[in-house]
């Protein structure tokens, strides 16, 4: 009963900002300077074409109708028309929502690898030299642009090695896990700072509470606190700072996939600002703005499985 | 008969940026099988990091273990390697913490916690682990045992949690329980139950319990012999009758009227002038002597040792014949 | 206090004395970088825009200590202007938003009402994107160049400071001071300028050099994608972009300027880190 009340209260929550952000989502194409179709097919449109294009996206019907409309059609599933591509929105999308997410599973857990033994050891030898040496690596990491990092990943692993692929998305799973090896590289190297950070702290909570010397007066073994009593507890934040960390997560990752070719939404997107795709635009932004709703919302979720006060309080 | 516990002239530092703190300084004490000791002082006088050494939970650094013996049972805890004293916390050593809000592990659920130290210890399987938390938890009077063996830490009250802590510190079938501050964070009805249980835990089962407190009243109606802690030394150790009715050290008698009495009002409740020293910078001298009352000019400059005034009647006062004028 | 401290200079060794290794570094490699940045025309003989296409793609060597690009530009020497573009772009984009996002969220505790209600939406709103994605929408929607990133990043970059500033000016409304502050006519003015600043100066301080490293990504991760600083400008992200093309036979045009973000985003890193240190924010006591 409770689980369910919170989930309602969670997505009554999530409402407004919803309309928030379809809002922003459908203004885009009108807050364009000058005529939208116009500059997207450059200013040679005649008269003719323009006015067929204008009735096709509805651009000719009053605002809030249109609002309506777009609203509506989105629940539906129906993005509209990409008029350069002649196809429908929500299939060049969906095509890509795919493999961005693999991506950003991808990437995450490989953060995670990188940075849970990080903060763990830090966590353990606080203001000693691997702590600071940790904290300097941190540093370093965290002003390293991920489309330089993915430069002298594919550089060095890619070229000189020849380990992995450089561009693409492959065939299938296997095929796949290893084309996004290197941009999931990327993405977590510039991730794993960040988690670093914030994951030392909470180690250091973890580490010194009193349950922890409780359990060594048990007679446990160190391994057995680490897996048993510290990761549980460490990971609430792990998954905190992920789901707050999401919007930086796919700002890299549009990045990386502009840079590695990776068929996803961030090099759609690029794409997409580049011919002046205005309903792809329109479309993806709508969704990855949902995509952000949502991994918040099972972050939430997750928190109660892993600690049941979230229940309570 | 030899004593379960023997503490000889232990040593324990600590590594600051302030410099070295000697936090324990030549500490010495027995507890016989069976026996209730009671350990007294302030906070910072040292108490917890004599439980912390005695069970080998120290983090060194930045503590270190300078000199001195931890005899258990036959054996010296301060030599024993690290598998020997995980085999020994949770079996023949327990310790009780502090606070209960924050003992135990609140992602797991209590019966499980209960029980862990046994299935590691190897002696139990699952099944037979949940029946034995059942029992553990009956015993320390937790009402509808096997309702309540799955539910987490945040469910329960601190008086209960506190049960379930000593019902822990139990699983293991202990000869010594380390109690530090037991009850010290719970509401003052709670304190009483949660003494009483303790006590009849021990009578039940014969073990030896080792209790600290800041609070002289909560060790006389609990301990058979007290031990006095100062600035990271035993000042005074006597059988509780003897420290009651003859202390030989001034602290002594100013933790003693610090209690406050039904029969004697407001007016006898004195607090010892003065605040507890820095443990960073102190003289040659006996540590009490900038707040004592009965203090000689040599106080300050004499170094002061424990001496046996009577039989098993230890104290630490150059003086101790001007005590009996502070009553 | 010693005697020292009563003398300016003295104070100002004494506060010196007291900056963790973080902060000194990091200061002085910023000091550097901006001397190098203003110093630029005196520090090379090259020009960063004047092409030399006979001597295009020269490793590193002691006339070119990082080589020459494409078009035989000295890339020390684009490098160096580059410190002219980004470093003011990232200043002004992280310092202009955190001014007014501490006065809008302010003012948003102090009033409550609709105007609180509707900055919180705007708020929700906006973390609800992906910020690179928010501001390569704007940039789509105004098309691209240097003003049109300075107003995307100007749209959105405010919503932490005003966070920030209004959960501390909801903590000092309830104050009995701001009542009385309030029955005495004083507005609201000078219950941000006395209490609000003070409590979240530390924590925006040190948050805006993370923000500021941040800045800098986002406008050569935008010019790398070409939607922000075009070529031939020497601004680094576009260098980089430019010198992918030429990566197997040159490397030295695109990991160069790109090594140059990743100093000035560690002078500016160190430096917040110890900020943190000396300010006292996120710090741990074991003992």
């Amino acid at each position: 009963m409770l689980l369910l009340d919170y989930i309602l209260g969670r997505l009554a929550q999530m409402v407004p900002v919803i309309i928030g952000v379809s809002l922003i989502a459908f203004l885009a194409i009108h807050l364009v300077p000058g005529d939208p179709i116009q500059i997207m097919m450059h200013g040679r449109a005649t008269p003719e074409t323009l006015a067929a294009a204008h009735a096709k996206l509805g651009l000719d019907r009053p605002l809030l109708i249109q609002y309506g409309r777009f609203i509506g059609n989105a629940a539906l599933g129906d993005l509209g028309t990409s008029i350069i591509q002649n196809a429908p929105v929500s299939g060049i999308v969906g095509e890509k929502l795919g493999p961005t997410v693999f991506l950003l599973v991808f990437s995450s857990i490989l953060a995670i690898v990188i940075a849970l033994p990080l903060s763990l050891l830090a966590a353990r030898r606080v203001d000693r030299a691997a702590d600071h040496a940790i904290r300097l690596v941190g540093i370093v990491g965290f002003a390293m642009p991920p489309f330089w990092v993915g430069i002298l990943l594919m550089l060095f692993f890619g070229i000189y090695l020849d380990w992995f692929p450089i561009s693409g998305f492959g065939k299938d799973f296997i095929d796949r896990l290893w084309h996004a090896v290197l941009p999931s590289a990327t993405i977590a190297l510039f991730l794993a700072p960040i988690l670093i950070q914030s994951l030392r702290a909470s180690m250091l909570d973890v580490l010194t509470a009193d349950y922890i010397e409780v359990a060594r007066a048990k007679g446990l073994g160190e391994w057995r606190i680490l897996v048993k009593h510290v990761l549980r507890n460490a990971l609430i934040p792990v998954v905190t700072v992920l789901a707050v960390n999401i919007g930086w997560l796919l700002s890299g990752a549009v990045v990386v996939e502009y840079l590695f070719s990776y068929p996803g939404l961030g090099s759609l997107l690029v794409r997409a600002v580049g011919y002046r795709d205005y309903p792809v635009i329109q479309g993806l932004s709508l969704v990855f703005a949902v995509l952000v709703i949502v991994v918040n919302l099972l972050a939430d979720l997750s928190y109660m499985l892993i600690d049941r006060r979230v229940l309570t309080s | 008969m030899a004593p379960l516990l023997a503490i000889e002239d232990l040593v324990v530092e600590f590594r600051t940026r302030g410099g070295r703190i000697v936090a324990l300084n030549h500490v010495f004490l027995t507890v016989q099988a069976g026996e209730t000791l009671g350990i007294v002082g302030e906070s910072g006088s040292g108490k917890s990091v004599l439980c912390r050494t005695i069970l080998r939970l120290l983090p060194t650094p930045p503590a270190e273990i300078k000199g001195g013996r931890v005899m258990f049972d036959g054996e010296d805890l301060l030599d024993a390697p690290e598998a020997r004293l995980r085999q020994l916390r949770g079996t023949a050593l327990a310790m009780i913490s502090q606070n209960p809000a924050t003992a135990l592990n609140p992602v797991w659920p209590i019966g499980d916690q209960i029980t862990e130290g046994l299935r590691v210890h190897g002696r139990i399987g699952r099944r037979e682990a949940r029946k034995r938390a059942v029992e553990l938890l009956r015993r320390v009077g937790i009402p509808s045992p096997e309702l309540r063996v799955d539910e987490y830490p945040h469910q329960w009250s601190g008086g209960m949690v506190q049960r379930a802590v000593i019902a822990m510190a139990l699983a293991g079938g202990p000869k010594l329980i380390l109690a530090d501050e037991p009850t010290t964070a719970l509401d003052v009805t709670i304190q009483d139950q949660i003494l009483a249980l303790l006590l009849d835990l021990q009578a039940a089962s014969g073990m030896a319990l080792v209790l600290v407190s800041h609070d002289m009243a909560v060790v006389a109606e609990t301990s058979d012999r007290v031990a006095v802690m100062y600035a990271g030394r035993i000042v005074e150790l006597a059988d509780t009758r003897t420290i009651f009715r003859e202390p030989r050290h001034p602290y002594t008698v100013g933790l003693m009227q610090s209690i406050p009495r039904i029969e004697g009002g407001a007016g006898r409740l004195r607090p010892i002038p003065g605040q507890p020293p820095s443990l960073a910078d102190l003289g040659p001298g006996c540590p009490f002597q900038p707040r004592c009352a009965v203090a000689s000019p040599d106080c300050a400059t004499t170094p002061v040792a424990p001496v046996e005034i009577a039989p098993g009647h230890w104290s630490a006062c150059l003086h101790p014949e001007r005590v009996g004028a502070l009553l | 206090m010693s005697v020292a401290a009563a003398s300016p200079a003295g104070r100002a060794a004494a506060e010196l004395a007291r900056w963790p290794g973080a902060l000194k570094i990091g200061a002085a490699m910023l000091a550097l970088i901006v001397l190098a940045g203003l110093a630029a025309p005196w520090l090379t003989p090259y020009d960063p825009l004047t092409q030399d296409l006979v001597n295009a793609l020269q490793p590193p060597s002691a006339r070119h200590p990082f080589g020459t690009d494409n078009f035989g530009r000295d890339v020390l020497t684009r490098v160096l202007y580059g410190i002219r573009i980004d470093l003011p772009m990232g200043f002004f984009m992280t310092y202009v938003p955190l001014i007014y996002g501490i006065v809008l969220g302010a003012l948003a505790g102090y009033f409550g009402g609709w105007f609180d209600a509707v900055l919180m939406r705007i708020l929700d709103v906006t973390v609800a994107f992906p910020f690179l994605v928010l501001i390569i929408v704007i940039v789509a929607i105004l098309g691209p160049g240097v003003h049109n990133i300075y107003i995307a990043v100007f749209l959105t970059a405010w919503t932490m400071y005003a966070r920030l500033a209004r959960a501390e000016m909801l903590v000092e409304r309830g104050k009995d001071y701001v009542l009385a502050a309030r029955t005495l006519g004083f507005g609201p003015w000078r219950i941000v300028f006395r209490h609000v600043l003070p409590n979240i100066a530390n924590s925006s301080i040190v948050f805006s050099m993370t923000d500021f490293v941040l800045t800098i990504l986002l406008v050569s991760g935008l010019s790398f994608l070409g939607l922000g600083i075009a070529p031939p400008e020497p601004e680094w992200g576009t260098m980089v972009a430019e010198g992918r093309d030429f990566i197997f036979d040159a490397w030295w045009i695109c990991t160069l300027p790109g090594l140059a973000i990743v100093v000035t985003g560690s002078a500016l890193s160190l430096v917040g880190d110890g900020l943190a240190q000396r300010l006292g924010e996120r710090r741990h006591a074991l003992l």
